[in-house]
């Protein structure tokens, strides 16, 4: 709900720069380190050799600042300075000056688990790289020197090749072997048996068989199928990595701030995490609530758009209680906390959707399925010709040789590459789109759900109200209205500032909580609020209860009536259209009240839907759902939302959402996209196609190269060349993708 | 054949040292930023790029 970030607005906009307004949130990034202070930045907007240097050179200008370094690919800015921690404050100014957009975030620890498994993989994909080409320079020479190759010769160039291959296959198969391992654990066959097994055969057979100067050597074959089953891997680590990072850079975008009143009565900003049930919280007006409370001082009214989904502020007084995620409109206040962050109503939000994640780890993906039925198939397969050998030749060495050559042969290598292949390219396709894939798994259940939910507030709409009836209204009234509005947070406010675009303010502004605003222009006292706090009449017609109004009353002359109703984005009608077309029907859950809800979903032409919701009741229309076979894609940006989307069978939230929403959900549009949706759809679709033809190459592969495996007919050569080409075939048509 | 001898160890060590390249760029931080690295060589070290009039 960027909507709704309170220092982005046009009335902060007119009471100062935006890096005065925000800059106690950013020295408490600030961090001590041995060579000084050192702050980390989220840049946006930097893209070009220019852009480095305008901002590395910017900032080294200013006193104090030792070095800044530019991190063009991430975006990431890290300054190292002397001096107060205050002076990021100017850093951040300096760099607002220059044109770009900047704040402060967490940098990952250095024993980030994700860029060590990258790291990993790169090393793996290195060493399996340089061993598979000089394997095959050796094996080359022996396919070519046939017949003219003295048998000590290929013996010498086998025991090289083992030489290079076995250490290779230990390093660079580590990552598989573990997984299989952790399977056989588990009891739940994964593709990475198979894999393992074939590798380890297939080096076991050529030690024996060059031990032997038999002449037969796996070694390349080996090498290679780790080789390429690698680069499918470390694309997929990479490519969840960059998914990952810019889900992180949303949440630094949010970086939360508590300022908590210190006994002796200062005000000191310190990381929300840091609040202790008990403390004395100091809320300034546009301020998230960090974690839940009750007011002790102060009335005012409250934004609970993210935390229920209703437009309408609430008006609250001492005593009530506050939930984390709620924005203070309007008036300061002071909130006991009452839980730390762990422990409120966020936390249970977040039990629920534990809840929901475990149902949906029940989930099996496609390649373990596709394992669970080949690896018992080729078991049984490669005791068959054990068995047949046995009994038609007698000879126990050469069953044995076969039985293994079928193992190896029907290496998963093709199968294994099946589902990643594509799925490294269609996630690669959403992130051109702004849909960030969260789990690898999302696509597949992208693909088979069956229905659509929708939350209102945020999602569908804008989450914040917006004028609705400006014909009606003359451009005077509101340039009047306007000159009130600038000076305040109120959501209704914001929406008559922004329809009367910037211009100046009225004279002796004055806020009146759960009220409105009063000042003077033009000569006259003018006021702008609700009918009751300006004690109008009721007017002839009936205020719709699906729109909010407020009045500006201008000394001596007719009330003006203002209209307002939370907008649907402009791109909502476009994306319900395209998801009905693509045959999945729409419903809306929210937890508005009724009357906004029904116009809402008669404006989309959505005849199903349900208001007043509770997260429980939104996970119980869910689930029904699911059992209903119906599953069903959960959109949604709200706290409440949060549960509801880890029980769906695939969920998205929007890039603006609540944290816990965007964790909970399996794709993140960003830049709030609807029209996104259907695209999505459309790509998960397509990706699912190219698996179930990959599996359909897959198995013809294996059609071809059983038999042969089963006869005795397969040499090294043979293994090498349909090991390589069956990879090659199922990427080649993973890669079609990239023009569905 | 005494030139196979020297051949397969000479590919070896070429390929080995390949490797140990790439290992060093890697931990030496020089995969860490591939579209900044191709940007910063346009950088006009002798003057800054800074327009004059976001100087002041």
């Amino acid at each position: 709900m960027a909507s709704v970030e309170p220092v982005l607005g046009p009335a902060i906009a007119q009471a100062g720069s935006p890096a005065q307004a925000h800059g106690d949130e950013i020295t408490a990034f600030v961090r001590e380190t041995e060579e000084g202070k050192a702050i980390d930045l989220a840049v946006e907007g930097a893209h070009c050799a220019a852009c480095i240097v305008k901002i590395e050179d910017g900032l080294q200008k200013l006193d104090g600042v030792k070095r800044a370094r530019l991190n063009l690919s991430t975006g990431r800015l890290a300054v190292k300075f002397h001096g107060a921690d205050a002076k990021a404050e100017e850093i951040v100014g300096r760099l607002e000056h220059l044109g770009y957009r900047a704040r402060p975030y967490q940098p990952e620890t250095a024993d980030d688990p994700k860029s060590d498994e990258e790291k990993r993989l790169l090393r793996a994909l290195g060493v399996a790289g340089f061993a598979s080409a000089n394997v095959m320079l050796l094996s080359i020479s022996v396919w070519a020197g046939e017949g003219e190759m003295s048998l000590p010769t290929i013996t010498l160039m086998h025991w090289i090749s083992g030489l290079i291959a076995l250490p290779a296959v230990a390093y660079s198969g580590w990552p598989f072997f573990k997984n299989a391992i952790a399977g056989i654990k588990s009891r739940n066959v994964n593709m990475d048996l198979p894999i393992s097994l074939a590798v380890l055969l297939a080096c076991g057979l050529s030690i024996y068989e060059t031990a032997l100067g038999h002449g037969a050597a796996y070694f390349d074959a080996a090498i290679m199928l780790l080789f390429f089953l690698l680069i499918g891997r470390f694309l997929d680590v990479r490519l969840r990595a960059r998914a990952g990072q810019a889900a992180r850079d949303l949440a630094a975008l949010q970086a939360r701030i508590a300022h908590r009143i210190e006994p002796d009565g200062a005000i000191k900003a310190i990381p929300a995490r840091d609040v202790k049930p008990g403390d004395l919280l100091r809320i300034a007006p546009g301020d998230r609530l960090p974690v839940d409370g009750v007011i002790i001082e102060g009335r005012g009214e409250i934004d609970a758009a993210l935390v229920t989904g209703e437009t309408q502020p609430q008006m609250l007084e001492p005593g009530s209680t506050v939930y984390s995620g709620m924005i203070n409109l309007n008036a300061p206040l002071t909130v006991k906390a009452t839980a730390a962050r762990d422990d409120s109503l966020l936390a249970e939000i977040a039990r629920l959707v534990e809840a929901g994640e475990q149902g949906r780890s029940r989930y099996v993906r496609y390649a373990d399925k596709a394992a669970r039925a080949y690896v018992p198939g080729v078991f049984i397969m490669a005791l068959v010709t054990l068995i047949g050998w046995l009994g038609v030749t007698g000879n126990v060495h050469d069953a044995v040789m076969n039985a293994i050559a079928v193992l190896i042969i029907t290496c998963p290598c093709a199968l294994a590459l099946v589902v990643p292949a594509v799925q490294v390219v269609a996630s690669g396709r959403l992130y051109g789109e702004g849909v960030l894939v969260k789990s690898g798994d999302a696509l597949e259940r992208l693909a088979e759900a069956k229905s659509v939910v929708f939350d209102k507030t945020g999602t569908l709409t804008l989450g914040r109200p917006s004028l609705i009836n400006r014909d009606d209204i003359s451009p005077r009234a509101l340039t009047l209205a306007a000159r009130l509005a600038r000076g305040s947070r109120h959501p209704i406010s914001r929406a008559v500032a922004d329809a009367a675009g910037p211009g100046p303010l009225a004279d002796d502004l004055q806020e009146i909580a759960g009220g409105g605003l009063t000042g003077t222009a033009e000569g006259a006292v003018v006021q702008f609020g609700s009918a009751s706090w300006l004690g109008l009449e009721k007017q002839g017609q009936d205020p719709d209860p699906s729109v909010l109004e407020a009045w500006l009353l201008v000394e001596g002359e007719t009330p003006v009536r203002f209209v307002f109703s939370d907008g649907l984005r402009a791109d909502a009608p476009e994306a319900v259209t395209g998801l009905k077309a693509q045959g999945l029907p729409v419903e809306l859950l929210s937890g508005d009240r009724e009357a906004p809800v029904a116009a809402a979903a008669h404006a989309l032409g959505l005849d199903r839907y349900q208001a007043g919701l509770k997260p429980q009741d939104k996970i119980a229309r869910i689930n029904a759902l699911n059992e209903a076979g119906e599953a069903p894609i959960m959109v949604g940006d709200g706290i409440n939302d949060a549960p509801a989307l880890a029980a769906a069978h695939v969920s998205i939230s929007m890039g603006s959402a609540a944290d816990i929403s965007r964790s909970a959900a399996d794709l993140v549009i960003q830049g709030d996209r609807l029209a996104a949706l259907p695209r999505a759809v459309e790509i998960a679709r397509a990706a699912k196609a190219r698996m179930m033809e990959n599996f359909t190459l897959a198995n013809i592969y294996n059609v071809i190269a059983v038999p042969l495996a089963v006869f005795g007919l397969v040499t090294p050569l043979v293994a090498a060349i349909a090991m390589s080409a069956s990879s090659l075939v199922v990427m080649a048509n993973a890669l079609r993708l990239w023009r569905a | 054949m005494t030139a196979l001898l020297w051949l397969i160890p000479a590919a070896l060590m070429l390929g080995a040292m390949g490797l140990l390249g790439f290992f060093w760029a890697m931990k030496s931080g020089q995969y860490d930023d591939l579209d900044g690295a191709a940007e910063r060589i346009l950088i006009d070290d002798d003057g800054p790029i800074v327009d004059d009039e976001d100087e002041r």
